[in-house]
C-alpha cells in the first residue's frame, strides 16, 4: 500500500470562495515573514478562455455535482461552487452589506454589526462593487422596476461587482470575460502573489489533530481546468493553524466525518437557505433579456412582514425548462417565448428549524436534510402572488405561477390574483425549487451547547481550528450572503493574526 | 435496452412535444446529453431511472389495458401528470428527476437553444443585430 504524501504548513485553509479567498489574502503577508500557508480547493482552475458560457459543459465543471446536488428527499436543488474562487466564480456579484436588524437578531456575543459593516464596507471597494451604468440595465429588469413603481412598491438596484462587463448574462455560469470580481479575481490572485500556494483538485478527506487527509484527483479526460500543481494521490499534511471554508454543506460535513459530532452537538444543526423558484412572465414583444446583466434590482420590503424577498433574474434554456412547473404543451409555449420572457426569483427568508442540518451518510458524504417550514412556504406562495402583480402591472400577458392549480394565468386573470392565491398549494417534489444561499452548520455562538464557534469563528475547544465561510451564520440573512461571508473572514484572519505567535 | 430506448423516447416526447419532431441524430444529440449526465452521477441512479421508465410503461395497463408506448398522447399526458400530482412524495420526486433528464437532454442542445431564439454570447451588449 503507498504511503501518503507528506506535506507541512503553518496554516492551511480548505476552500477558496468568499471565506477561503478572503482569509487567504488577509493572512498572506505572513508569508513574508516566512510562514507557510497553502489553500486546499476541491475543484479545478480554469484558464479564461474556458469559461465559454454553455450552459451544461459550464455547469459540469463549475458547480458540486454539476448543478444537481440535491437534499436526502430530493425536493430541492442546492447550488454551490466547486471551482477556483468557489461560489464567487459562480454568483451575480450582487454585493450587499449585512443588514443591522439580522446581525442584531442573530444576537452573538461578541459580534457587532457595526464592525462586521465596517469589513463589509472594504470589500466592497476592493471588490469594485457598484450601481451598474444605465447602459447595462435591459428590460427584464426594467420592467421589474415599472411594475414595481405602479404598485407603489420600492425596487432597488443591486450593488454589482464587475469591471468592464459586457452583459453576457452568463454570470452563473462563470463570467465569460473575467468581469466580476470574486476571489478568483482579486483575493485569491493577491494571495499567491505574497506567496500563498493553492492547490487544486485537492478534497480534504478528514481532519486530526494538526493535521489532514486529502487527496488529489486527476484531471479527467476531456475535462477542462489546469491539472493540480500536486501528483494526484493521497497526502497527510500538518498545519499548526486549520481554517475550513468549505461553505455551509462541506464544512460541517468534513467535521461530521472527522468524528467531531459528539464534542460540537449543535455541529450541522441551523441549515437555512433561502428556498427560491423562478416566476416568469411573457410579454407581447421581445425583450432584451439574455443581454445585460441578469441580477440588478430586488424588492426586501417584505422580507419581515411577508417572509420573502424578490430579486431580477435570467437563466439559461435547460435551467429555465426544469424551474417551469409541470411539462407538456404549456410548459413548452413558455420555452417558445423565451425572447419575451421577464423572470422573477422568489426566495423565501426561512429560518432555522430542528430538522433541517447537515449530516454525512456511510460513506462520509454530505446529506442535508431539508423541510420546508409553513414559514418559508407561506413566504414563496406571497412571493409568487406578489411577483404575478408585477408582472401584468408591467404588461406582461401571461404569468407562469408554479403554485397555482392551474400554472398558466392570463392576463384578463390579473384582477382575480387574491382568488387565485387562495387556490394555490405548494407541494414539495412537484414545485421546482432550489437554494444558492446556504447557511448555517458550524453557527457562532457562546458555548458548544449553542453553537459550534465563538464569535470570531474559532471551533470550542479546539484552538488551533477556524471557521470563516457562510456556515457560521447562527440564522439566515435574508440577502445576497457573500459580502457577510468575507467581513466574517476577516475577523476570523484578524483573530489568527493577533493569536500567531502562541499558535506556532 | 431497446425497449428502454422505446419508453424513453414516448416519455421524452410527452414532457416536450417537440421531442417528437426529432430526427435521428437529434434523439442521439438527446441521447447523449442524458448519457453524460448520468455518467456524472451514482450508477445507482441510472437503475433507479430505469426502473421507474418500466413503472410509467406497465403502470397504465391498470387502467387502459395497454403500456405506455402504445398510448395515445392525451393517454399518456393522463399518466405523467398522475405521477407528478402523486400523493406519495417518492414519486412525485421520481418523475421530477425523470422530468429533468429529458429537458436536459431536450434543452442542454444547441440547437434546442436556437429553436427557442436564446442566444445568450459572451459579447453580449456588443453583439451584433
Amino acid at each position: 500500500m503507498n504511503q501518503p504524501n507528506k506535506r507541512s504548513y503553518d496554516i492551511v485553509i480548505v476552500g477558496s470562495g468568499a471565506g477561503g479567498g478572503t482569509v487567504a489574502q488577509e493572512l498572506s503577508g505572513l508569508c513574508r515573514q516566512g510562514l507557510r500557508i497553502a489553500v486546499l480547493e476541491k475543484g479545478p482552475r480554469l484558464r479564461d478562455e474556458e469559461f465559454t458560457g454553455r450552459e451544461l459543459e459550464m455547469a459540469g465543471t463549475l458547480y458540486e455535482n454539476g448543478g444537481g446536488f440535491l437534499t436526502a428527499d430530493g425536493t430541492m436543488t442546492l447550488a454551490f461552487g466547486c471551482v477556483y474562487g468557489g461560489s464567487t466564480a459562480v454568483y451575480t456579484g450582487t454585493s450587499m452589506l449585512p443588514p443591522e436588524r439580522i446581525i442584531r437578531r442573530w444576537d452573538v456575543p461578541g459580534l457587532a454589526h457595526a464592525d462586521l459593516d465596517c469589513r463589509a464596507r472594504k470589500f466592497m471597494v476592493e471588490n469594485h462593487a457598484h450601481l451598474l451604468e444605465d447602459g447595462l440595465i435591459n428590460q427584464n429588469n426594467r420592467l421589474f422596476v415599472e411594475g414595481c413603481r405602479k404598485l407603489g412598491y420600492d425596487a432597488r438596484q443591486f450593488p454589482v461587482n464587475v469591471k468592464g462587463c459586457r452583459g453576457s448574462s452568463l454570470c452563473n455560469l462563470g463570467c465569460p470575460n473575467q468581469a466580476k470580481q470574486g476571489t478568483d479575481r482579486v483575493q485569491l490572485p493577491r494571495a499567491e502573489r505574497n506567496g500563498v500556494e493553492v492547490v487544486t483538485r485537492c478534497q480534504v478527506l478528514s481532519i486530526g489533530e494538526r493535521t489532514l487527509a486529502a487527496r488529489v484527483a486527476a484531471k479527467p479526460a476531456g475535462g477542462k481546468g489546469d491539472p493540480s500543481p500536486w501528483e494526484p494521490g493521497d497526502y497527510q499534511l500538518e498545519a499548526k493553524v486549520v481554517v475550513l471554508c468549505a461553505g455551509a454543506v462541506n464544512t460541517p460535513a468534513l467535521l461530521l466525518r472527522s468524528g467531531m459530532g459528539k464534542r460540537l452537538p449543535r455541529l450541522g444543526h441551523g441549515f437555512t437557505c433561502h428556498p427560491a423558484f423562478i416566476m416568469v412572465a411573457e410579454h407581447r414583444r421581445p425583450i432584451t433579456n439574455f443581454v445585460g446583466h441578469p441580477k440588478s434590482f430586488y424588492l426586501d420590503q417584505f422580507a419581515e412582514s411577508g417572509r420573502f424577498v424578490l430579486e431580477t433574474c435570467m437563466y439559461f434554456p435547460f435551467i429555465t425548462a426544469k424551474s417551469l412547473a409541470g411539462f407538456g404543451e404549456p410548459h413548452s409555449a413558455f420555452m417558445r417565448a423565451f425572447p419575451r420572457l421577464q423572470m422573477i426569483l422568489v426566495l423565501a427568508c426561512d429560518e432555522v428549524d430542528a430538522y433541517n442540518r447537515v449530516t454525512i451518510d456511510g460513506g462520509g458524504r454530505p446529506v442535508v436534510n431539508y423541510r420546508f417550514t409553513a414559514e418559508a412556504i407561506g413566504g414563496l406562495m406571497r412571493g409568487a402572488i406578489t411577483s404575478a402583480k408585477i408582472f401584468f402591472a408591467a404588461g406582461a400577458v401571461r404569468v407562469h405561477m408554479p403554485v397555482a392549480k392551474t400554472t398558466t394565468i392570463e392576463a384578463r386573470d390579473a384582477g382575480r390574483l387574491d382568488e387565485i392565491a387562495a387556490h394555490c398549494e405548494f407541494t414539495p417534489g412537484k414545485v421546482p425549487v432550489s437554494a444558492a444561499h446556504l447557511q448555517g452548520g458550524c453557527a457562532m455562538g457562546s458555548g458548544s451547547t449553542d453553537s459550534v464557534t465563538d464569535s470570531e469563528g474559532r471551533v470550542h475547544g479546539t484552538p488551533w481550528l477556524f471557521v470563516a465561510d457562510a456556515s457560521l451564520f447562527p440564522n439566515s440573512l435574508e440577502i445576497n450572503p457573500y459580502v457577510t461571508i468575507m467581513a466574517l473572514a476577516d475577523r476570523v484572519a484578524q483573530r489568527i493574526r493577533e493569536e500567531l505567535p502562541a499558535l506556532l | 435496452m431497446r425497449t428502454d430506448a422505446a419508453i424513453f423516447r414516448a416519455v421524452a416526447s410527452t414532457i416536450v412535444p417537440e421531442a417528437a419532431a426529432l430526427d435521428d441524430q437529434g434523439w442521439r444529440d438527446l441521447e447523449l446529453v442524458v448519457e453524460g449526465l448520468l455518467r456524472a452521477r451514482p450508477a445507482s441512479l441510472a437503475g433507479q431511472l430505469r426502473l421507474f421508465l418500466q413503472l410509467i410503461q406497465w403502470l397504465p395497463l391498470l387502467r387502459y389495458g395497454r403500456p405506455f408506448t402504445s398510448l395515445d398522447q392525451a393517454a399518456r399526458t393522463s399518466v405523467l401528470t398522475h405521477l407528478q400530482n402523486d400523493r406519495i412524495q417518492k414519486i412525485r420526486v421520481g418523475f421530477w428527476g425523470l422530468r429533468t433528464i429529458v429537458l436536459a437532454g431536450y434543452y442542454g442542445r444547441p440547437a434546442a437553444a436556437r429553436a427557442i431564439g436564446y442566444a445568450a454570447s459572451p459579447q453580449g451588449c456588443e453583439t451584433p443585430t
